[in-house]
């Protein structure tokens, strides 16, 4: 693997090293600033988006250490929990896990790992980082906005952080907090308290990631440089774009959902709320309905899932791409299957409801638009296969999670077509088929997109390199560990065991999985205990690891051509232009085997194509302009 | 400021060099398209509500009543007061300094006198017997309520815009050179108004 260390030396495209050297020293020092501008309240997109991901890497351990001890009950019930007891104190009774905490860890789970990781962490980590790097931007359209989306997002985690520790446990009826489960504090514990830290925590997240979605917009539609015309921006860029332009369309429904919960459970009103009887007693409530919060909160929460998956399959385009040293394989489809995927993701929030007495046609119709999902997914998923056939491969750790994310998408998304069958959906909704379902295609998929974004973009971040015995390590413990955690769940599934149990044990007909699922559970410690080689691995290398080059993946998008260790403003000098899409690997007649996009093609006419050769008095001008009036908009 | 921009990318931050040079590809200024945005989001915001409440009211037991008579008048005033935030952006265009003192003021007061309609309002459904919560409340009174009520939470946000503005109008900032700021907020407050405007028509029709 060593052609990925290839040196600067051997890069022709000398100019991609950045202008203005000799104004080194002039005048430093006076504008040095303070560690808490600079470190914490930054308002560069480049710290910001270290801010996300430490952030999203740590709340990633807790959501993984909750599964941990949920699959310690799944897997073997009969276990003895004291010594827990000095971790989890009350939540252990009669040396058992108590059930109202299981429900708690498995709400606390999904909320953290579908919000706080593969949300917040994901996106916030690698638009912030990449938009401005990526579509030659001093920074984004607002770094004040920007710096604000973190810390609500910091306040949000410090509270939903703080649900967890409380007397009555934090919020437990389902990262879906379903009414009127989570609207009656009678009903259990963790509707109490802990569902209003949950409602508060969410409502601040909610307006943490619309300050980053509007920045994000903002930034790809007014700040790209010269030459970066829309089809020559990376898909990273078109991923995290539609994104942020899904996040804008559904997260305010989730907010507007979640007031009149809150409403509901605190002011007396009757949204979601009828004709309910507590201990025979009636409730005041009368007139609401439980399936409008479900019309609303699936209204965000299907977009929601491609808004943590879309990020990752522009990672992984871009990673597959440039390690199988060939142009991506149909750049425009892949715009236009992400913008159809963006639109239906909106049109079939319906499918999670089959069977809450929709009208049978209703459901058809939503069975039908949800199938059509596939379509676009398929060509996804064939334009990543047809860029790495006959390519020239090299396997890097983000290269392999990336293969990995393909194999994932195309695993899961097949279930996916499964449950999108209203009939089917009667038989294995709220099952371990649906749980199997989703955390290949989302769960894993979307993690190992941000696996692949760490590995990949780690030395850009850093200024080092991350170590890559412990990379493959990491991979395949982790490749291996997901499909044999998730892939047994479906036939747990399929004989209709339901999601969400405490514990199957206490009828011996429902005894008979009882092996599949400690084997699940040992899997599961395992793939767990992997991630802390990345851990470390990380932590390791942001101090310790091998120094970067300027390039070392001989990459083409424009991060690569900013310093090593960007200041703020990211480039020396004048931004550079663009004169072509980030796709030319192995051109034919060209000497090296990429071109990155800041090469003009007046440099590169024993490679050019007739129309190529055209552009080039176009570019001149460009560049005449530029350099005339390096501050001008274009 | 600085105007000397190439040379100092070295410095570790400074804020005006990014917004200098930064090279817009479209003309649009970004700020104003970050308002653009969050007039976005908050239509789908009020959007969610207004569908709730389509879909509520499709299954039955909803409780018909008169809207409160002073919406009439607090919907003429909410549109007065986006006349004279008008006036106010066309008075900073012509650096007419005083007219655009007093456009913003009166702005700023008729949207208080506003808000405090709107609370009448609800005193006067309370009169008629429709409440917020409780057990004599029916969801087509709380919707009432809570669109009012979201509304004026935008309004909040809108007279944290105006107070901004007003500190720059009196400390000079604002002028014909100078009208991003006061765009911006012309442009939401208009778009408070017409939000208002929709849910006082949507509520008469689907009462
Ligand atoms: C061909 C594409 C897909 C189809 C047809 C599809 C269909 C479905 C259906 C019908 C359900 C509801 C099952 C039930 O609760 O009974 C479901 C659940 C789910 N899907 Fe998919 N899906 C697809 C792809 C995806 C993708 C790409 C993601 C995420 C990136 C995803 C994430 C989820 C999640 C998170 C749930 C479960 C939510 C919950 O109940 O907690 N799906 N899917
Ligand atoms: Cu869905």
């Amino acid at each position: 693997m060593a052609t990925q260390d290839v040196h600067a030396a051997t890069l022709d495209h000398a100019h991609a090293a950045g202008h203005g050297h000799d104004h080194h020293d002039d005048h430093d020092e006076h504008h040095e600033q303070s560690f808490i501008r600079k470190y914490v309240f930054s308002e560069d997109h480049k710290i910001i988006a270290k801010q996300f991901l430490i952030t999203g890497l740590l709340w990633a351990l807790l959501g993984g250490a909750l599964s941990m001890l949920f699959r310690l009950q799944l897997g073997f019930p009969n276990m003895d929990w004291t010594w827990l007891k000095p971790v989890l104190g009350n939540w252990i009774v009669d040396n058992k896990l108590d059930p109202n905490f299981y429900l708690a860890m498995v709400t606390m789970h999904g909320t953290i790992m579908v919000f706080f990781v593969l949300t917040a962490g994901l996106s916030g980590t690698f638009s912030n980082f990449l938009i401005p790097l990526q579509v030659g931007a001093r920074d984004m359209a607002s770094g004040f906005l920007n710096m604000l989306s973190y810390w609500f997002f910091f306040i949000s985690s410090a509270l939903m952080l703080i649900s967890l520790f409380i007397e009555t446990g934090p919020a437990s009826g389902g990262w879906v907090i379903y009414p009127p489960l989570s609207a009656l504090p009678q009903a259990m514990p963790g509707s109490g308290m802990g569902m209003t830290l949950w409602l508060t925590s969410m409502a601040i997240f909610i307006a943490s990631s619309l300050l980053g979605s509007i920045n994000y917009i903002s930034t790809v539609i007014n700040l790209r440089t010269r030459g970066m015309t829309f089809t020559r921006m990376p898909l990273t860029i078109w991923a995290f774009f539609l994104t942020a332009v899904i996040g804008i369309l559904s997260f305010p429904v989730l907010f507007s959902a979640a007031l009149l919960l809150i409403f509901d459970r605190s002011f007396g009103t009757s949204f979601y709320l009828s004709e309910i009887y507590i201990n025979g007693q009636p409730l005041d409530n009368m007139g609401g309905s439980p399936i409008l919060f479900q019309h609303l909160f699936w209204f965000l929460g299907h977009p929601e899932v491609y808004i943590v998956l879309l990020p990752a399959l522009g990672i992984t385009s871009e990673v597959i791409a440039t390690m199988s040293r060939k142009p991506i394989f149909g750049y425009r489809a892949m715009i236009g299957s992400m913008i159809v995927i963006a639109f239906l993701s909106f049109i079939v929030w319906a499918h999670h409801m089959f069977v809450t007495g929709m009208n049978p046609f209703l459901g058809t119709i939503f069975m039908f638009l949800t199938l059509i999902i596939a379509v676009p997914s398929a060509v996804k998923a064939f334009n990543y296969i047809t860029t790495l056939w006959r390519g020239n491969i090299i396997f890097t750790p983000a290269m392999l999670f990336s293969i990995g994310l393909v194999s994932l998408f195309i695993s899961g998304g097949l279930t996916g077509i499964a449950l999108g069958n209203s009939a089917i959906d009667i038989q294995l909704h709220d099952t371990y088929f649906v749980v199997a379902h989703f955390h290949l295609v989302m769960g894993s998929a979307s993690f190992f997109g941000m696996m692949a974004g760490v590995y990949h973009w780690f030395p850009k971040m850093f200024g080092r390199m991350m170590n890559e015995k412990l990379g493959y390590i990491h991979f395949w413990m982790t490749f291996a560990g997901v499909y044999l955690v998730f892939f047994p769940m479906h036939y747990i599934g399929i004989s209709g065991f339901p999601r969400r149990y405490y514990s199957f044990t206490s009828y011996d007909t429902f005894n008979m999985y009882q092996d599949l699922n400690s084997f699940i559970s040992v899997a599961a410690i395992i793939t767990f205990s992997s991630q802390l080689i990345f851990g470390f691995n990380f932590f390791y290398s942001i101090f310790r690891g091998r120094r970067a080059t300027q390039n070392p993946w001989l990459s083409n998008s424009l991060e690569w051509t900013a310093p090593i260790n960007a200041g703020h403003g990211n480039w020396v000098g004048a931004i550079p232009n663009v004169y072509r899409w980030p796709y030319d690997y192995s051109k034919p007649g060209h000497a090296l085997d990429y071109i990155p996009q800041n090469v003009p093609h007046w440099e590169t006419v024993e490679s050019n194509l007739d129309h190529e050769n055209d552009l080039i008095a176009f570019e001149r001008e460009m560049e005449a302009e530029a350099l005339a009036d390096p501050q001008s908009a274009h | 400021m600085k105007s000397d921009t190439t040379a100092n990318y070295q410095q570790p931050y400074d804020g005006a060099l990014v917004t200098e040079e930064a090279a817009p590809v479209l003309s649009m200024h970004p700020k104003k398209f970050l308002m653009w945005l969050i007039i976005v989001s908050s239509i789908m915001v009020f959007a969610a509500f207004t569908s709730a409440y389509l879909v509520r009211r499709g299954e039955g037991n909803w409780l018909t009543f008169e809207l409160p008579p002073i919406f009439y008048i607090s919907s003429v005033v909410i549109v007065l007061s986006s006349v004279t935030m008008h006036w106010a952006y066309y008075s900073a265009s012509k650096d007419n300094l005083l007219s655009l003192k007093i456009a913003i003021l009166l702005t700023a007061v008729l949207g208080l006198l506003f808000t405090y309609m709107q609370v009448q309002g609800w005193q006067q459904l309370v009169d008629v017997g429709v409440y917020f919560g409780g057990k004599d409340s029916n969801p087509a009174g709380s919707f009432v309520y809570v669109l009012t009520a979201v509304h004026i939470g935008h309004l909040a946000l809108a007279f944290g815009l105006l107070v901004i503005i007003l500190y720059r109008v009196f400390t000079y900032q604002v002028h014909a050179k100078n009208l991003a700021a006061i765009e911006i907020c012309t442009t939401f407050w208009h778009f408070l108004g017409a939000m208002w405007l929709y849910l006082f028509v949507f509520l008469l029709v689907n009462h």
